[in-house]
C-alpha cells in the first residue's frame, strides 16, 4: 500500500517536474528569447561560425587569441567542457604556465607583464573571453598583422569589452571571437605581415 | 580589489538576508496548510496529484510512518533513475543517440541524484540523454530538495508540537515544497537564465566551422529548466561536465549573482520559517546569525587566498597583481566573467550550502583556498546548508550546544522549552557521529587500497586531499569534487555511492525520531535558571561548538592535505 502511493508520487511528479516543467520553459523560452534559448549562435555568409558564449581556438596572429583550454584534446571541445584539475603544487602545471610564458613573449615582442588568465586554463575550458589587459597585449600584433592602427583595433575591443555588472559584480571581459569578427569586418582580407 | 571584494560579498549577503525573512514566513504559512496568494493556481493542481497518488494529506504520521515513507519515496526514485539511465538508448529525446550507463556509474549517479548530493562521475554532454537530464536527473533536483525541506518543517514541527504522538504528513509536505516553493522559482529564474544566455531546446548538438576553418561541436540542450532548480534546489549536478564555470550554465556576471542567492535562499529563509513555527522569530535569527558569522569567515578566508595567488606561478613569469584591467590571482581553473571575488564567492556558497556546483575548479585552487570549502562540508553542510538538511543539522548543534552549556552550568539544558535528555542526545550524538565516521574509515581504506590511490591525478599532499575531499562531499552529500580526481570506476563508483546514502539516510532517522520525541513531550516554563538562546551568547556558544566539533574531529585529516601543502607551495616545492 505504503509502496504503492510512493510509486504513484513518483510517476506524478516526473510528469510535472521532469517534462511538463521542461517542456513548458522550453516553450517560453522560445518565445521570449529565442536567440538565447538556441544557444547565442552567430552566422557569418549563412553558416553558423560560433556562439558568442562559447570561446574557440585562434592561432593566426592577425587573431586575438583566448585562454588555453583543457577542453578536449585540442583545446575548446565543446563537448568536453572542463579544466585542468592540476593542483597549485603539480609541476605539469607550472611548467605548462612557463611554457606558455615564453611562447606568448616570443609572439608578442615588447611584453612587460604577462597576464595570468592568458597563462591558465579557466574552468569550463570554453571561455569566451580573456581579461583587458590580456587584450591589449595582444593589439600591437594583431594591428601589424592586418596593417591596421593600433587605435583602430584598440577601439574595437574596447566595443567588445563586457564591463562589470553594475560597477560591481563580476570581471570585465574581452569577448575573443566577437572581436575577432569585428576584425574580419574592418580588414576582410589578411594582409601578409610585415618585414 | 579589497574594496570591491567587500563591497560584492557585502552586498550578496545583504541581499540574501532581505529576501529570506519573506521567503521564510511564506514557507511557515505553505507547510501550515495557511492561504496563500498562489492557492487559486496550486490548489487544483495540490488536489489532483493527492488522488492520482492516493494520499490522504490530512491524516497525520508518526516519525516512524513519515521516515518510512521518506524512504520508500527515496527508494522507488533510485530504483526509476537507475532503470531509466540503463535504458535510455530506447528512450526518447536521445539526439545524440548515446547509449546505456554502464551499471555501476548509473548506481553511483542514481545514489548521487537520490541523496541532493548529485556527485557526478560522468560528463554529462557525452553521457546522458536531455530525456534522462530532464524526467530522471532534474525530477530529482526537486524531490530530492522536497524531501530534504519535509524533514526540516517536520523537525521544526517536533519542537513546536507539545504532547502530540505525529510530526506531519510526509507526502503532504513534499508536494507542498514542490508545489509552492521549488516549482514558481525555478520557473521564474530559468526564464531569466535563457535571457541571459542559458540554451533551452532539444536540438542535436550544432556543428560549426569556427572563424579559422576549424570544425567544432557545441553541445546543448534543455539547460536552464535544469540549471534553476539545480541551484535553488541545492542539488548541484551540472547539465555540462564544466557545471556553472561553463558559459551556458552561467553566462554573466548578473547569471552568476542570481544563482549564488538561489544556492542559498531557500536554505537561509528556513531559518525563519523555524522562528516563525516555534513562535520566536529571534530563535531563527539567532541560527541564522551563527550561519552568516560563519559563511563571512569562509568567504573572506577563500578570496584572500586566491587572490594572493601562487607564488610558483608568479615565478613562472605570470603577473598575478589585480588592477582594473584584470583580476590577478590565481586564475588557473577560473573564468574571466567571475575573477578571483565570484569564483571563491561561489566556490564558498556552493560547499556551505551543501549545493556543490563549481563556477571554478576546486582542485585548482590554492591549498587554503580549497580547504574552505574541504572544511565548510567538515562543519556538517550546516552553515545554511542543503535545503532543509541545513536546517534540521544546525538544530541538532544546536540542540549539543544547549547540552553543553547546560552541563556547564550543571542543569538539566532545555531548548524552546523542550527538556533535552538521554534519548535526544544520544539521538543527536549518533547523527553528528556517522557522518565523519562513513567520510574517515572509506577514505583510509581508499589511502590504502591500490584501486583507492590509482584514481588520484595530482601527486603529494594534494593526491591526499582529492580523495578526503571525495568522501567528505559524498557524506555531505555535496557533490562538488576535486574533479580531477579519477572516480569513474567500480571502486569509486559503490564506495562513494554507498557513503552517500548513509550521509543522507542514515542520518535523516536518527534526526526524525529525535523530532518525534521532542513533540511527544511538553515544554516546562522559562525561568530565571533558562538559557536563552534567542541572544548573541548562544550565537557565540553555537559557533563554538561547531567549530571545536569539526576541528577535534577532522583537523589531523585536513594537517596532511591542505596544510602540508600550503607550506609546500611557499617554500616552492613542487609534486
Amino acid at each position: 500500500m505504503r509502496l504503492l502511493i510512493a510509486l504513484r508520487m513518483t510517476i506524478v511528479l516526473t510528469v510535472l517536474t521532469g517534462i511538463a516543467y521542461p517542456l513548458a520553459i522550453t516553450g517560453l523560452g522560445a518565445l521570449i528569447f529565442p536567440a538565447q534559448a538556441r544557444g547565442s549562435l552567430i552566422e557569418r555568409h549563412g553558416a553558423i561560425v560560433g556562439s558568442a558564449l562559447i570561446g574557440q581556438n585562434f592561432s593566426a596572429s592577425r587573431y586575438f587569441h583566448g585562454r588555453p583550454s583543457a577542453a578536449g584534446d585540442a583545446g575548446y571541445d565543446a563537448t568536453a567542457s572542463g579544466g585542468s584539475n592540476l593542483g597549485p603544487t603539480n609541476k605539469v602545471l607550472i611548467a605548462a604556465v612557463s611554457a606558455r610564458v615564453r611562447s606568448l613573449v616570443e609572439k608578442n615582442p615588447g611584453t612587460t607583464a604577462v597576464p595570468i588568465d592568458l597563462v591558465t586554463t579557466s574552468g569550463s575550458g570554453l571561455d569566451p573571453e580573456v581579461s583587458p589587459a590580456a587584450a591589449d597585449l595582444q593589439i600591437a600584433r594583431v594591428a601589424r598583422a592586418r596593417g591596421l592602427s593600433e587605435d583602430q583595433v584598440r577601439d574595437l575591443v574596447r566595443a567588445n569589452t563586457r564591463p562589470r555588472l553594475a560597477g560591481l559584480f563580476g570581471e570585465p571581459g574581452v569577448n575573443v571571437l566577437l572581436v575577432n569578427l569585428a576584425l574580419d569586418r574592418v580588414s576582410a582580407s589578411p594582409r601578409p605581415a610585415g618585414p | 580589489m579589497l574594496l570591491n571584494a567587500l563591497i560584492q560579498i557585502g552586498l550578496f549577503t545583504l541581499i540574501v538576508t532581505a529576501i529570506s525573512v519573506p521567503l521564510g514566513l511564506y514557507m511557515a504559512r505553505v507547510f501550515a496548510g495557511e492561504p496563500t496568494f498562489a492557492d487559486p493556481l496550486l490548489k487544483p493542481l495540490e488536489r489532483l496529484i493527492y488522488s492520482l497518488a492516493g494520499v490522504h494529506p490530512e491524516s497525520e504520521q508518526t516519525w516512524v510512518e513519515y521516515a518510512i515513507a521518506m524512504l520508500l519515496f527515496s527508494a522507488v526514485g533510485m530504483l526509476v533513475l537507475y532503470a531509466m539511465q540503463r535504458l535510455q538508448g530506447w528512450l526518447p529525446l536521445n539526439p545524440q543517440s548515446l547509449g546505456a550507463v554502464a551499471p555501476d556509474l548509473a548506481f553511483n549517479t542514481a545514489a548521487s541524484f537520490t541523496t541532493n548530493t548529485n556527485w557526478q562521475a560522468y560528463a554529462g554532454e557525452t553521457t546522458m540523454s536531455y530525456f534522462t537530464q530532464m524526467a530522471g536527473l532534474a525530477f530529482h533536483n526537486f524531490v530530492s530538495a522536497a524531501a530534504g525541506i519535509a524533514v526540516a518543517i517536520a523537525v521544526i514541527r517536533g519542537f513546536a508540537r507539545r504532547g502530540m504522538k505525529t510530526i506531519g504528513n510526509f507526502w503532504f509536505d513534499l508536494v507542498r515544497a514542490t508545489l509552492w516553493v521549488l516549482l514558481p522559482l525555478s520557473a521564474i529564474l530559468a526564464l531569466v537564465l535563457i535571457g541571459q544566455g542559458v540554451p533551452q531546446n532539444f536540438s542535436p548538438y550544432t556543428q560549426v566551422k569556427t572563424v579559422e576553418g576549424a570544425a567544432q561541436v557545441i553541445a546543448q540542450g534543455p539547460v536552464a529548466s535544469q540549471e534553476a532548480i539545480k541551484e535553488l534546489g541545492t542539488n548541484g549536478g551540472g547539465f555540462f561536465n564544466a557545471n556553472s564555470a561553463h558559459p551556458y550554465e552561467n553566462p554573466t556576471p548578473l547569471a552568476n549573482l542570481l544563482e549564488m542567492i538561489a544556492i542559498l535562499a531557500i536554505g537561509a529563509a528556513l531559518t525563519h520559517t523555524f522562528g516563525q513555527m516555534v513562535g520566536d522569530r529571534r530563535q531563527g535569527w539567532a541560527l541564522y546569525g551563527a550561519m552568516v558569522i560563519l559563511f563571512l569567515a569562509g568567504a573572506a578566508i577563500t578570496t584572500w587566498s586566491e587572490q594572493r595567488g601562487n607564488p610558483m606561478l608568479a615565478a613562472a613569469g605570470a603577473s598575478e597583481q589585480a588592477s582594473a584591467m584584470q583580476s590577478g590571482g590565481n586564475m588557473e581553473g577560473k573564468e574571466v566573467r567571475f575573477g578571483i571575488v565570484d569564483s571563491a564567492l561561489w566556490d564558498t556558497i556552493t560547499t556551505d550550502a551543501s549545493c556543490g556546483a563549481v563556477n571554478a575548479m576546486i582542485d585548482s585552487f590554492t591549498p587554503l583556498g580549497g580547504m574552505i570549502p574541504l572544511l565548510n562540508i567538515q562543519i556538517g553542510e550546516i552553515i545554511f546548508g542543503g535545503v532543509g538538511s541545513g536546517l534540521y543539522g544546525m538544530l541538532v548543534m544546536a540542540v549539543l550546544a544547549v547540552f553543553i552549556a547546560g552541563l556547564m552550568v550543571g542543569r538539566t539544558p532545555e531548548y524552546l522549552g523542550k527538556k533535552i535528555e538521554g534519548r535526544e542526545m544520544k539521538l543527536a550524538m549518533l547523527f553528528i557521529l556517522i557522518f565523519p565516521t562513513v567520510i574517515l574509515l572509506p577514505a583510509a581504506i581508499a589511502l590504502v587500497t591500490s584501486a583507492g590511490l590509482a584514481g588520484i591525478s595530482n601527486p603529494g599532499p594534494h593526491g591526499f586531499t582529492q580523495i578526503l575531499y571525495a568522501y567528505t562531499e559524498a557524506a555531505g552529500n555535496n557533490g562538488s569534487a576535486f574533479g580531477g580526481l579519477n572516480a569513474n570506476t567500480s571502486f569509486y563508483n559503490v564506495t562513494l555511492a554507498a557513503v552517500m546514502l548513509c550521509g543522507r539516510f542514515l542520518m535523516k532517522v536518527p534526526v526524525l525520531a529525535l523530532a518525534g520525541s521532542l513533540a511527544a513531550k511538553r515544554t516546562v516554563p522559562v525561568s530565571a535558571g533558562t538559557f536563552p538562546t534567542n541572544g548573541a551568547v548562544f550565537v557565540i556558544l553555537l559557533i563554538g561548538v561547531i567549530l571545536i566539533v569539526a576541528a577535534l574531529t577532522f583537523f589531523p585529516a585536513d594537517a596532511l592535505g591542505p596544510i602540508v601543502e600550503h607550506l609546500a607551495m611557499v617554500h616552492g616545492r613542487l609534486y
